[in-house]
């Protein structure tokens, strides 16, 4: 904060309006806690104790309303295609999504003969992260909402949008 | 029981509907009955002393081939008397239709729903015959051998296979 700088006491920081709110988010990435298939065993690993996702501020929410991050973990077929739709259609802006996973990057294991299954989930919503693996270990998973948080500090939210 | 003491009873009980015995290339011993006779089949072996068939484990449809007819596998546990059997009907692929059992066994309500939506085999007498995994407006039977999968389903590709 250039100029304003060292100009008060020690205990007062100084910081722009956007820093600050991008801060509190990206430290509190609620994310919304459903699960399709075998992935969701990863996200619930991530989010249990050995892995702990909450020291990140991440807690899993069971209502799109109150999340902030939607992770698409598994397979998405042809049928919850629309659910998962309706779902992230109802979470409040700002949303993220973060496809976990090869089924929903890409269909993964059914690609071929998988006449029930999406093929990637950035078909219906937009994807802001994918980790690839079948399943990506809690690791990667963390690794993926590290990414977010730098996707989310760098993201003025005060300032219009363009759209 | 045997499996061959039980085909032999339902032979001389039911005549021409009790088709064959099939021993050799299944699992299990499977007696082959006639798709319409299937439900009284089913509950002469519950009802019955000698056999007890309570529970009905599984329900299948199955499609061999393009070119043969449609099957349903039923396999069958007293859990009284500690013996199985295996049941097997045909029918065509032009018009597949099998009693229901859905009234005898509650098992078989969901199965025979799971066989109607993958392969269109038509229960006659199912209370509540409708899809059970593919959604409503889902057009054809997946697990057929010919079928070919559609290009959209509601606006959303399904990638064509190579
Ligand atoms: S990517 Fe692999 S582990 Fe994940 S849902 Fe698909 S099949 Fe399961």
């Amino acid at each position: 904060m250039g100029a304003l700088n060292h100009k008060f006491n020690e205990n007062i920081l100084i910081t722009s309006l956007d820093k600050l709110l991008n801060w509190s988010r990206s430290g509190s990435e609620w994310y919304f806690q459903f699960g399709l298939a075998c992935c969701a065993i990863e996200m619930m690993s991530a989010a249990a104790a050995r892995h702990d996702l909450e020291r990140f501020g991440a807690m899993p929410r069971s209502s799109p309303r109150q999340a902030d991050v939607m992770i698409v973990a598994g397979t998405v077929t042809l049928k919850m295609a629309t659910r998962v739709k309706r779902l992230y259609e109802q979470m409040a802006e700002p949303k993220y999504v973060i496809s976990m996973g090869s089924c929903a990057n890409s269909g993964g294991p059914y690609w071929q003969h998988g006449y029930h299954v999406l093929k990637g989930v950035d078909q219906i919503v937009p994807v802001d992260v994918y980790i690839p693996g079948c399943p990506p270990r809690p690791e990667a998973l963390i690794e993926g909402l590290m990414h977010l948080q730098k996707k989310m500090r760098e993201q003025p939210v005060l300032a219009k949008k363009e759209d | 029981m045997t499996e061959q003491e039980i085909y032999a009873d339902l032979s001389s009980k039911f005549g021409d509907k009790v088709i064959e015995f099939m021993e050799e290339g299944t699992l299990n011993p499977t007696v082959v009955v006639d798709a319409g006779a299937i439900a009284k089949i089913v509950t002469y072996l519950k009802d019955e002393e000698r056999f007890q068939f309570d529970s009905l484990m599984n329900l299948a449809g199955h499609d061999a081939d393009v070119e043969t007819e449609f099957s349903v596998i039923y396999h069958l546990v007293s859990t009284e008397l500690k013996h199985y059997i295996t049941l097997k009907v045909f029918t065509s692929r032009d018009e597949p239709k099998v009693a229901s059992i859905a009234e005898i066994h509650r098992t078989a309500d969901w199965h025979e729903r799971e066989a109607f939506d993958l392969y269109g085999i038509n229960f006659e007498g199912h209370p509540d015959l409708k899809r059970i995994l593919m959604e409503d407006d889902w057009e054809g039977y997946p697990l057929r051998k010919d079928y070919v999968p559609a290009e959209f389903y509601r606006g959303m590709r399904i990638e064509k296979v190579k």
